[in-house]
């Protein structure tokens, strides 16, 4: 994708996005506005993927960002090319994040991995699919090891993966359909699968209420 | 082991409410001015009495490191800040605190502000923890509505605000001085020390930056007594931990338990044991990826605390193991660690940006054995460059896991040369003349 061209002519924060940032605003000293940097990056790039499908960060906004905020633009720049989670280029409708550090790839990783390829017909990370559905992206570590390995789609973690159920979340999300995230196999969040091996006095055991 | 009764998260499966009613019928926010009326030097002594040593990896005594904001305000504020941005490889506890423990973090932050003076806390949240960091705001939204936050928290007269930031992907924001740049809107890179951050840290004013969990388990140390907690462990290891197990456990999970407790059993109990039993163990990481690997024979006797693991060269870390069976590459397990620790490396120190690459480069090539055996001296010689010779632990953190390796795993270094040179008739490398050191032919 070359991304020059994909740089779009202006930005505008819509209104959702503005009361939002009021709110990020908020959490910092009046004289600290920088500190909303990353808030403001997220809210562009949230904006984006709701208005066009495609969640990420063009160069315009980065240019609001710095005005907002009474910074150089290149600090909003550095910024967003430091962490990785800003996208600053554009990327597929759902955005399919492969944990292959150790502990996701001792449970099985390069399965994850090469479903997702198959099932989308990406050939290396970092590509977006021929439809512009999907961006297949190997991530480090996500901090959910014992429900390994993970395969995040978007802002949802989808753990204790395999191939074939690789292979029928991104088929579900093709329809248009999003499975709930957790885990896929018998467990709750991160107990032992089966059931929990602690916390068996009653009065640990209210039932769930979310 | 860890009876129920002393267990401090009960709610880490999510299997009762999390929302603030739940929290309510499990004790949370019980008469919560009542602790604040012990007053700061009251709550910080029972937190050093309790042992409370951080959780976040290091294990400095977080009494103490309160006790370090100043007792006086010369005019600029205290801020606490809490370290959500759990991302150290096989390290998952925090993140069942952020979404189903919600108010005890909440609650024990306020305590722990107050004992430093703080009216203000910034949790940084991981930002690929979304979702928790969803669930924590409404908690926090929760908090503030019942008068529990905000002005006269909680009826205690001290005012206090709790705001989440998000991280956005980057490990080494949670090392805590490139947290606070992070939080200030800057790259996340570390700043030297001193100053320390309890004199010059957030907005350059007193911070003191403390991991989620260290913070999480005041509210119940305040309430059950330092004593209490001190009981359970042994002295210098003293309380409970959440931990984790990961890799090649029948039943993976995260848990609490008593420190000093038996590697061995916890990965039999808590893990359902090894798959294919015990004798099946090739190793196990015991407390994030920065800690050195341990063979089997060492964990047949080695308890789960600081004290135990420190004696045997490793370190308790973040208490998150990682289990590996015989059947494990154990020479890419830990390639891919360096892996992580070359992308991870925020470039401001040229021996952990080059030395994270050297090494990366050398193990890669180790993991097909196509390397001189004299290189895996050459490559601990690499790690030592870069230990202790960086700002921040990075470096450090990048070069034990590799240490530990050419500790207890040299054999299958060197078996793994030898094939390589047999089947491909030597290593492939170009060899610089005279006393050079061989390199890859790249």
């Amino acid at each position: 994708m070359n991304t020059q061209q994909a740089q779009p002519d202006s930005f505008v924060f819509d209104s959702a996005s503005e009361a939002e940032i009021v709110v990020a605003l908020s959490k910092y000293p009046p004289e600290r506005k920088a500190s909303a940097v990353m808030p403001l990056l997220y809210i562009a790039q949230r904006q984006m993927g709701r208005l066009t499908g495609s969640a990420w960060v063009p160069v315009v906004a980065m240019d609001e960002i710095a005005r907002r905020l009474g910074m150089a633009a290149i600090r909003v720049y550095e910024v967003a090319s430091f962490y990785t989670m800003f996208n600053t280029k554009p990327v597929g409708r759902y955005h399919l994040q492969v944990c292959t550090t150790t502990p996701c790839w001792l449970r099985g990783s390069d399965d994850v991995v090469a479903a997702c390829k198959r099932a989308t017909g990406i050939t290396a990370f970092g590509e977006t699919s021929a439809d512009g559905q999907f961006t297949l992206t190997q991530v480090e570590c996500l901090g959910a090891c014992s429900n390994a390995p993970i395969l995040q789609v978007d802002d949802d973690y989808y753990e204790d993966m395999d191939g074939p159920r690789t292979v029928a979340l991104i088929e579900s999300l093709r329809k248009g359909e999003r499975p709930p995230a957790g885990p896929t196999i018998n467990r709750s969040g991160s107990a032992p699968e089966g059931g929990r091996k602690t916390l068996m006095d009653p009065v640990h055991s209210i039932s769930e209420n979310k | 082991m860890l009876q129920d009764k002393d267990r401090i998260f009960t709610n880490l499966y999510g299997q009762g409410d999390w929302r603030l009613e739940g929290a309510r019928k499990r004790g949370d926010w019980q008469d919560t001015a009542a602790i604040l009326a012990k007053g700061r030097d009251g709550i910080i002594a029972e937190m050093k009495a309790s042992g409370l040593r951080g959780r976040g990896g290091a294990g400095f005594p977080t009494g103490l490191k309160w006790s370090f904001m100043p007792k006086q305000s010369d005019g600029k504020p205290h801020y606490l800040v809490i370290n959500g941005d759990e991302s150290e490889p096989g390290t998952c506890k925090d993140r069942e605190v952020l979404r189903h423990e919600p108010h005890k973090l909440i609650e024990s932050a306020l305590i722990a502000a107050f004992a430093m003076g703080a009216h203000v806390a910034y949790i940084y949240v991981r930002g690929e923890f979304f979702n928790e960091a969803m669930r924590l705001q409404v908690a926090v939204d929760e908090a503030y509505e019942a008068g529990l936050i905000g002005k006269n928290a909680a009826g205690s007269g001290w005012d206090f605000d709790f705001f989440i930031h998000r991280g956005a992907g980057a490990y080494i924001c949670g090392e805590e001085t490139a947290q606070l740049e992070s939080l200030e809107g800057k790259k996340g890179q570390p700043r030297m020390k001193p100053p320390f951050p309890a004199g010059v840290g957030l907005y350059g004013c007193p911070t003191t930056v403390n991991n989620v969990e260290s913070i999480a388990v005041a509210s119940t140390i305040m309430r059950r007594g330092g004593a209490w907690f001190a009981g359970l462990g042994r002295p210098n290891n003293t309380g409970s931990k959440l931990m984790a197990i990961s890799g090649h456990v029948n039943t993976p999970c995260v848990f609490e338990e008593e420190l000093s407790v038996p590697l061995k059993e916890i990965i039999e109990k808590h893990g359902g044991g090894v798959r294919g039993g015990w004798d099946n163990l090739l190793a196990v990481i015991p407390g994030g990826c920065s800690v050195p690997v341990l063979p089997k024979s060492v964990c047949e006797t080695v308890l789960m605390d600081y004290d135990s693991l420190r004696a045997v060269q490793s370190g308790l870390g973040t208490g998150c193991m990682i289990v590996m069976d015989k059947s494990t590459d154990i020479v890419e397990a830990i390639a891919r660690f360096s892996r992580f620790f070359k992308h991870e490396s925020c470039g401001q120190c040229t021996p952990c940006r080059e030395g994270t690459g050297w090494m990366m480069r050398m193990m890669d090539r180790m993991v097909q054995g196509r390397a001189e055996l004299e290189e895996i001296d050459l490559l601990e010689q690499v790690t030592r460059q870069v230990e202790g010779n960086t700002i921040c632990a990075l470096g450090d953190a990048a070069a034990w896991p590799i240490q530990g390796l050419i500790r207890h795993f040299r054999p299958e270094l060197e078996a793994r040369i030898r094939h390589y040179k047999a089947t491909h008739g030597g290593t492939g490398l170009v060899q610089v003349p005279a006393s050079g050191v061989p390199v890859a032919a790249e």
